[in-house]
């Protein structure tokens, strides 16, 4: 039986950074990581990732040096909050100068799990 | 529909067993060539020791009335203390048939006005001999019944009761639905 | 094979037929049976599936919810105020279009305390997004229960499968059981279109903002709105799926033909008496009495209230005389809630009968065949054009 005809309609949200839009200009604190306490990039293996899993956004990336996509990151501070060696801290925007706020838009900064399908 | 479906009112005691006397009648009508059968207790609670009543239908039609009975062909009756405490003859058709278990014989029940057939058997006792505890009446009451409405033949129902209570209770329970079928009297 | 059991044990059958996955219930006069004979059948690993007790009837529907939404059929059943305590997910489960059954054992809604039967409880309920089927035998009930699971799974519509609480919870009847092995060829395995799974993370039914929005993608992702009206939309075409479901098991079991509304001496009838439930069963020994006085009467049984059957109840009783409805629940200061919706129905159409509403039955109240019969007589009698009037009633056995 074919059911081509019924569109199932949902309101699902699949991971993925962006599902509101540009959010990183919402952000008053940034994410900084100082990458000398975090583990994984500290020891070189894929361990930890609190940071990883605990953003709301799907933002922070599962790599050896996890990298915020600061396009996105809305600054809530959960990661910095979860980070056992308390390796991130939440910088003021303000401190950052117009030019560091273009580097946002990094390409490659850009995090997993945005496949819909 | 309505008169061809044999009505037939089971009052006991919550715990004696009534309900599980109906469904061994029921099973075994149904085997016996009436695809109509429903049964159902009284709606609602039942409680230990209080009164109650088992809705039987009978019919060689389907039944589509499902409402407790009120005008009963047949009103069985699992211990003659009952009539102390209900109208068991509440609605009962003109020479309805009453199945009593009594020691008391035809002066258990003086009629009330009505005109009945009345069927009696000291189950209590028979059932006792039967090798059953005393108070288990619910199986020799089914004999009783047999007895006076022999719409199902004995050995039908006597099969019924021993696949329900099977080879450790099955025998005595057995014996007492013949005993008592033996024993029964049309006063 | 034929058995001889109760309404609730032939619920339990078609559950455990339908190789339900996660059960999850709090039992509840008269449901209570039922759930029991699922519990046991867990236990004695005759049914190879999940028992959650649960410490509620909000926490049974929520456990459904999740099962569903991880790919498990999930089942659950109430009656009244279990049904009305479990409201707030009812509609949850709807508005997430997940696929599951759940018997609606019906009973009266307190207060004053009331554990009999009458059909208020999943009557209230009409508006929460789910199918309503209605069973009127332990047949329907155990057929329903299966043929409810493909229309749900098919649809993504939860469906609730009502009986009448005693009338047929409590009564014993014969019923076939059909083959496990034609259930399974009719009923495959449960896969839901979203499963929430670890290898694809989702969050359903996010919030979900006035207006629609763009998705990552940058695709139009439909707002409450969209969402509300497809699931009208799509309610509206299980009719037409649960008719083409039906033709499919009457194939396999031999019984079916009229999922929807069964029609009993209609053919020639000038009056119709209409029902939802056991009540259907017992207006055709009330017809056939009727009929042998020159009557011509017959009876329309409903076995779908929601969606509501309106094409077919239109072709159905459009041109009748008098339409008589019956009805176990009513919505206070107005009618019988199936007496408005065959009215809302009938509006508008050339040749409208006259309609008589009766309520009966109400936490128990005892009834007759002969009370359907003289509120039949009383309806035909009266003059043409002194139809009843929406919001008039006929109370059957008040004082009794």
């Amino acid at each position: 039986m074919a059911d081509d005809d019924l569109r199932v309609l949902t309101s699902d949200s699949y991971a993925g950074p962006g599902d509101a839009g540009r959010t990183g200009a919402w952000r008053v604190l940034r994410p900084v990581i100082d990458y000398e306490k975090c583990a994984p990039a500290k020891s070189g293996k894929a361990a930890c990732f609190l940071c990883w899993l605990y953003c709301p956004d799907n933002v922070v990336s599962k790599t050896l040096e996890p990298k915020i996509d600061l396009v996105y990151c809305k600054g809530c501070g959960i990661c910095a909050e979860e980070c056992p060696p308390h390796a991130i801290a939440m910088v003021e925007e303000s401190k950052f100068s117009d030019l560091e706020a273009a580097d946002m838009v990094q390409a490659g900064a850009v995090t997993a799990g945005a496949d819909r399908d | 529909m309505r008169d061809k479906t044999i009505q037939i009112r089971w009052h006991g005691r919550g715990g004696q067993g009534a309900i599980t006397a109906a469904k061994i009648f029921a099973h075994a009508a149904f085997g016996a060539d009436y695809p109509g059968v429903v049964m159902a207790p009284s709606f609602g609670t039942e409680r230990r020791g209080a009164p109650v009543e088992v809705s039987l239908k009978i019919s060689k039609a389907r039944i589509n009335d499902l409402c407790p009975i009120e005008n009963p062909d047949v009103v069985v009756v699992l211990d003659d203390s009952i009539l102390r405490d209900a109208d068991v003859c509440k609605g009962i058709k003109p020479e309805g048939l009453l199945v009593i278990n009594t020691a008391r014989g035809k002066d258990v029940y003086e009629g009330n006005g009505k005109e009945l057939r009345l069927a009696t058997a000291d189950v209590t006792r028979l059932a006792e001999e039967a090798g059953l505890k005393r108070g288990i009446v619910n199986t020799g009451i089914i004999g009783a019944l047999a007895k006076a409405l022999p719409i199902v033949p004995l050995q039908t129902l006597l099969d019924a009761i021993a696949t329900e209570f099977g080879k450790a209770r099955g025998p005595a329970n057995v014996e007492a639905a013949r005993l008592s079928h033996e024993h029964t009297r049309m006063e | 094979m034929q058995v001889f059991d109760s309404g609730n044990v032939a619920a339990a059958t078609s559950v455990k037929l339908a190789r339900v996955q996660v059960v999850a219930a709090y039992p509840i006069t008269p449901q209570t049976p039922l759930t029991e004979k699922l519990s046991q059948y867990v236990d004695s690993q005759v049914m190879d599936a999940e028992y959650v007790a649960v410490e509620s009837e909000h926490s049974a529907m929520a456990v459904c919810i999740g099962a569903s939404s991880a790919g498990a059929r999930a089942f659950t059943a109430t009656s009244s105020h279990g049904l009305l305590y479990m409201a707030e997910q009812l509609h949850w489960t709807a508005g997430a279009r997940l696929p599951m059954v759940m018997c609606v054992v019906n009973r009266a809604v307190g207060a004053p305390f009331s554990i009999w039967n009458d059909q208020q409880d999943s009557i209230s309920q009409r508006d929460c997004g789910w199918i309503q089927l209605y069973a009127s035998d332990h047949q329907e009930i155990l057929d329903t229960v299966i043929k409810a699971y493909r229309l749900s799974e098919r649809i993504c519509i939860p469906v609730m499968v009502c009986y009448d609480g005693y009338y047929l919870s409590h009564t014993y009847m014969p019923y076939r059981v059909p083959e496990q092995s034609a259930v399974d060829a009719f009923l495959p395995p449960y896969t839901y279109r979203h499963t929430l799974g670890p290898e694809k993370p989702t969050s359903l039914n996010t919030v979900t903002l006035p207006g629609g929005r763009t998705d990552i993608h940058g695709n139009f992702a439909p707002g409450y709105m969209e969402l509300r009206e497809s699931l009208d939309s799509e309610m509206k075409k299980a009719v037409a799926i649960y008719s083409e479901i039906d033709a499919e098991y009457l194939d396999i079991a031999g019984r079916g033909g009229d999922p929807i509304v069964q029609c009993y001496l209609c053919d020639d009838a000038e009056y119709v008496a209409v029902a939802l439930g056991s009540m259907g069963r017992q207006l055709h020994d009330v017809a056939d009495g009727l009929r042998e006085e020159g009557i011509k009467i017959g009876v329309l049984s409903l076995a779908m209230f929601r969606p509501f059957p309106a094409d077919i109840l239109r072709a159905q009783l459009s041109g009748r005389k008098a339409l008589i409805v019956f009805e176990k629940a009513f919505s206070p200061g107005q009618s019988g809630a199936l007496r408005s919706e065959l009215q809302a129905a009938l509006y508008g159409e050339a040749s409208q009968p006259e309609l008589f509403n009766y309520i009966l039955g109400l936490g128990g109240r005892s009834y007759s065949s002969v009370d359907f019969r003289s509120s039949i007589i009383e309806s035909i009698q009266r003059k043409p054009g002194e139809t009843g009037r929406c919001e008039e009633i006929g109370w059957i056995g008040l004082g009794r």
